[in-house]
């Protein structure tokens, strides 16, 4: 037997999408030899559906990941060809980041990253099976016949565990189209004792550019003002690509009627389950038969594709009925289709059975990160594999791991929802999923999040010595603001401002709380301001605009805590605990929380069950 | 706590009612209860949930009163442990006498709510359950008992989930508007959700004002007599308690401590408290009780305000009517069988003649104790009171959050601060009514708005 051509890693992440990528430079920054293994060197982080980053939630999500020290944010902001942001009118911390990605370029840009980074070996091979033994993993073994050890490793299987594609009744083995499924991996997780399940999700089909009529079309241009993802974007500069708004009519919602039997979801052939949030047109027209219409947004794929992405159009509807409703449609009367929309079910292990470090509970130094935790979005995926990669390096360097708190950031929030509820359908991130969402706003996920990707030592000098500039900026901005007074005398100023009426001086912070006033209005009044950065500037309204908001969440942070600190052993024995209802009970046993605030997230887990549980682990502590 | 001690106390309020209960929790209580109690039959060993007739003797044999007893087996039983019942007279000396045997024996008296706590501990009660029942064991009449079941079968319950259901929605579409820029939702309709919020703020005011009355009826109301010495309070007391209990002396002044006496007008539980008078007074222990009643004043549900229809109306008099203005009372005309020389101010309500010689007036007082403190609107049998402090409190911050909501809307906060405050109002909610999941929210969202891009 082959042992890594002889070489002993001390990280191994399995699959080079977007989670794995990231976990895979994260552990290799940190410093561990870390070994990349993909099915496919020419697929590394592939865009599998949209070619978008960001949007509401994924914006900040992305945002977070660039403010610990992942690569995200960068690749992104490299490869975008259409940035727009979200929700400016809506509230601060709603705002959201959004591009149109060129694939190919995605793609290539990321795997240059991975062969530059130097403590990283990016290898080809398909892991069938995992060698572990008392003491946690060992190593894994490839299809190749191949055996690569380390004692920590991150699983990133995306949908490619017994993937099986549907186009219409038709269905195969698959990964994603054109490539193979991964067969054997899922079998060896279900016998090392982990709970597997099975979901769905789909994509539309491409539509060829030359064959749309796009002067029929509405246009939707991007930002004039291109701020980027990445802290250490400077102010962008690229030449756009538009996308364009075409709309289904009562004729493309009947032809999709007429074929529903021979769609694989009406027809009951799939037993995964599809995310409510992203159905396929034909649930759509099913669910929301009042609707005469729905929209749909014509992505590019890219600068040299001339691949069009029609977005809220997936379907496992056979080719020629995606062709035929494609053709009612105004603008795409003449459309070809250059790859068929499909569904793929897969395989994803229930990650109730994950630490917060997305280490399993079951197998010390095995991380799983990305949609095998029956996540969904690149975002989402990215996240994770960063935190795995994170958690996977510091195992191995022996130090505690990385947790994120939900006041913390949306990743802590997506980690603390996968451990805690049970998975029904793919996980996607929403801003409304976070209770603290004032606190966890795009603007300051380097306040959040930089010291502690520097401390994991993610965060390099330079993105430090600039970060610590920022946050400089901020603090004698905040200062100067709370300092400097206007008086009633200053008439000109107070005219300037519309604040005519007013009868007695006050704090410039004041001033700018009013509803009114925005912080550009003062800057000229303010030397401290001068020469600031419009995300110093952003930063400094928002923290004083909302002040009373943003004080009422942090004290629903303190409260929290109190139920945070207290940990829940592991080897409590719920169903022995006498007042809690059996539900209560399984409920307890099933996710094994790791604090008692965790376990009053659970569904079904009353406070007056915590107040049991407290009172049992008061005895318990006792014992 | 401790949940593995037998505990025992009174299951019915002290000190009326021909019948009293007394309860035993606990593994081993049916035992211990045995010790203590004789069977007039010839059955021995008890069955679960049968009443048996007999005596209950003391220590050196004799017996205490004539029971009946019942034993409940776990975990058929209120608080799903071993249960005995002994249903014994009523009355202080009795009841008092049996607890005191068996704690003797080892039996621990219980604290307030305990059998209740125990329910809840073994899994029979969840915190509401547990709740309404502590104001069920604490209800003091039949009206009592009857708000503190309609709550337990859900009719608070029921129009606080229309609310729920109504701040959801809100919030899901507010939530959609934020979560979902790029979707085809409805418009951004702000006036609509304005007036919702405000109807909901309407009905919460209503249950909030309702709690008083619903506190009346289960833990009572404080009925304070007030006067000048010797107008006749203690035999006001005495008369509608129906016997001689507070000194009555023709020498100004005797009544020196507040009296406290229990009982039911109505069907309202009273407390009714006679006060030292409220004069000038050098003697320092005098002095000491006026003082008090001046406090009195302020925290009773009511006062009745006496005042000499015999004598002229007095500066004292006055002084006692200036004290009372801004609380809830009621102005009595005492010894209405004497010729009347009292003239009295203006008021904005008749006075009331009464004579506790003749009786002349004491249905009509009894009737107007209850109408001043029983709003006539909400008198009627099906309209739904909240008794319990908690969920008052709870419907209380629920308002709170749903004002700031307005006040936000007014100075044109976004979307996602108006979220916040409907969110906090749907939290205060979730305190009586359970609590709204983000998953709640999305599920209304998916369910009502097509998404998906």
């Amino acid at each position: 037997m082959l042992t890594g051509y002889g070489k002993e890693y001390q990280v191994i992440v399995v699959g080079a999408g977007h989670a794995g990528c990231e976990a895979a430079l994260a552990a290799a920054r940190i410093g561990c030899s870390t070994l990349l293994l993909t099915m496919g060197l020419d697929v590394v982080a592939m865009m599998s559906c949209n070619p978008a980053i960001g949007g509401s939630a994924k914006g900040h999500l992305v945002h977070e990941i660039d403010a610990l020290g992942g690569e995200m944010g960068l690749n992104i902001d490299a490869t975008m060809i259409q940035f727009r942001r979200l929700n400016t009118r809506k509230g601060p911390a709603v705002r959201a980041s959004r591009a149109q990605a060129d694939r190919m370029a995605y793609s290539a840009r990321m795997k240059r990253i991975l062969e530059a980074e130097s403590a990283l070996d990016l290898k080809q091979g398909a892991v069938v099976s995992i060698d572990t033994d008392e003491s946690g993993v060992r190593g894994v073994y490839t299809k190749e016949g191949l055996y690569f050890s380390a004692k920590n490793i991150v699983l990133t299987t995306g949908t490619f565990m017994r993937g099986l594609i549907h186009v219409g009744l038709n269905n195969y083995p698959g990964g994603r189209a054109g490539e193979p499924a991964s067969e054997g991996l899922s079998d060896c997780l279900r016998d090392l004792g982990f709970k597997v399940g099975r979901l769905k999700t789909g994509t539309p089909a491409r539509l060829s550019q030359r064959s749309i009529d796009f002067s029929r079309l509405q246009k939707q241009e991007g930002d004039s003002q291109i701020r980027g993802f990445s802290f250490l974007a400077q102010s962008l500069d690229l030449e756009q690509v538009p996308c364009f708004i075409a709309n289904t009519n009562e004729k493309t919602h009947e032809i999709i009627r007429q074929n529903l039997h021979r769609s694989p979801l009406y027809a009951g052939v799939i037993e995964g389950v599809g995310p409510r949030y992203c159905p396929s047109i034909e649930d759509k027209v099913v669910r929301f038969p009042e609707r005469t219409s729905h929209q749909t947004f014509l992505e590019p794929e890219g600068r040299e594709s001339s691949e069009v992405y029609p977005s809220g159009m997936s379907t496992s509807l056979p080719p020629d009925v995606q062709l035929a409703f494609y053709r009612s449609m105004e603008g795409l009367e003449q459309v070809e289709i250059m790859r068929p929309g499909y569904a793929i079910e897969y395989d994803f292990v229930e990650p109730m059975q994950l630490k917060k470090s997305l280490e399993t509970k079951a197998i010390s130094g095995l991380y799983h990160a990305g949609q095998i935790n029956g996540t969904s979005g690149y975002e989402e995926a990215a996240a994770q594999g960063l935190i795995a990669g994170i958690n996977a390096a510091r195992r191995s360097q022996e130090k505690p791991p990385l947790v994120l708190g939900r006041d913390q950031a949306y990743i802590g929030v997506m980690i603390d929802d996968l451990t805690t509820q049970t998975t029904r359908e793919p996980y996607r991130m929403f801003t409304s999923r976070s209770e603290f969402r004032l606190l966890l706003r795009e603007d300051n996920a380097d306040q959040r999040l930089t010291p502690l990707g520097r401390s994991v030592g993610l965060v390099d000098d330079e993105r430090w010595r600039r970060y610590t500039e920022k946050q400089k900026w901020f603090s004698d901005g905040v200062e100067a603001l709370e300092g400097q007074r206007l008086s009633s005398k200053q008439k000109d100023i107070l005219a300037g401002l519309g604040l005519k009426e007013m009868k007695q001086g006050a704090s410039l912070r004041d001033i700018l709380r009013r509803p009114e006033i925005s912080i550009d209005q003062l800057v000229p009044h303010v030397d401290a301001l001068t020469g600031a950065d419009d995300e110093v500037l952003e930063q400094l309204e928002i923290a004083i605009k909302y002040e009373g908001y943003i004080r009422r969440q942090q004290q629903l942070v303190e409260r929290m805590e109190g139920l945070e600190g207290q940990a829940l052993p592991a080897d409590i024995n719920y169903p022995e605990i006498s007042g809690l209802s059996q539900e209560v009970k399984e409920r307890l046993a099933e996710v094994k929380p790791e604090t008692l605030g965790q376990a009053s997230r659970i569904q079904g887990v009353t406070p007056a069950a915590i107040a049991v549980l407290t009172v049992y682990l008061k005895r318990w502590k006792k014992q | 706590m401790n949940s593995q001690d037998i505990i025992i106390a009174p299951a019915t309020p002290p000190g009326e009612g021909g019948v009293a209960i007394i309860r035993l929790s606990g593994k081993g209580c049916l035992d211990l209860a045995l010790d203590y109690f004789r069977a007039s039959g010839s059955q021995t060993s008890p069955n679960s949930h049968v009443f048996y007739h007999g005596f209950i003797f003391d220590d050196s044999g004799s017996d205490v009163d004539e029971i009946m007893f019942v034993y409940m087996a776990s975990p058929r039983s209120f608080t799903a442990e071993d249960v005995v019942e002994i249903h014994c007279h009523g009355g202080h000396q009795t009841v008092s006498k049996i607890l005191q045997i068996f704690i003797s024996a080892g039996a621990r008296l219980a604290q307030p709510g305990e059998f209740s706590y125990r329910a809840f501990l073994n899994g029979r009660l969840d915190l509401s359950q547990a709740e309404a029942i502590a104001d069920l064991i604490h209800a003091r009449s039949d009206k009592a008992r009857t708000l503190a079941l309609s709550q337990l079968e859900g009719r608070l319950s029921q129009s606080l989930y229309k609310l729920k259901e109504q701040l959801k929605d809100i919030l899901a579409l507010i939530e959609a508007w934020l979560d979902f820029p790029e979707e085809e939702l409805p418009q951004e309709n702000i006036i609509q959700i304005r007036q919702q919020v405000e109807s909901s703020i309407v009905q919460l005011q209503e249950m909030v004002s309702s709690y008083n009355t619903g506190r009346f009826y289960t833990e009572g109301v404080s009925l304070l007599i007030l006067g000048k010495p010797n107008v006749g309070k203690s035999s006001l007391m005495n008369s509608l308690l129906g016997e001689e209990r507070a000194i009555v002396t023709e020498i100004e002044g005797t009544t020196r401590d507040f009296l406290e006496e229990g009982l039911v007008i109505n069907g309202l539980p009273v407390r009714l408290i006679d006060s030292a008078g409220v004069r000038d007074t050098l003697d320092p222990i005098e002095k000491e009780g006026v003082n008090r009643t001046l406090g009195k004043i302020k925290s009773s549900d009511l006062i009745l305000l006496l005042f000499d229809g015999s004598q002229g109306f007095s500066s004292e008099d006055k002084a006692a009517l200036d004290r009372c203005v801004h609380t809830n009372f009621l102005v009595l005309l005492t010894k209405a069988d004497l010729p009347q020389r009292c003239i009295l101010p203006d008021l904005p309500f008749e006075p009331l003649a009464i004579s506790t010689k003749t009786g002349q007036g004491l249905d009509l007082l009894r009737k107007s104790i209850h109408g001043a403190l029983i709003e006539a609107d909400i008198q009627q049998e099906d309209s739904i009171f909240i008794t319990n402090q908690r969920h008052q409190q709870a419907a209380i911050s629920t308002t709170i959050s749903l004002r700031r909501f307005l006040d936000a809307l007014d100075q044109s906060f976004s979307l996602e601060f108006l979220a916040v405050d409907i969110r906090e109002a749907l939290n205060s909610l979730g305190q009586i009514t359970g609590e709204t999941t983000n998953d709640d929210i999305l599920e209304s969202i998916f369910s009502r708005f097509c998404i998906g891009k």
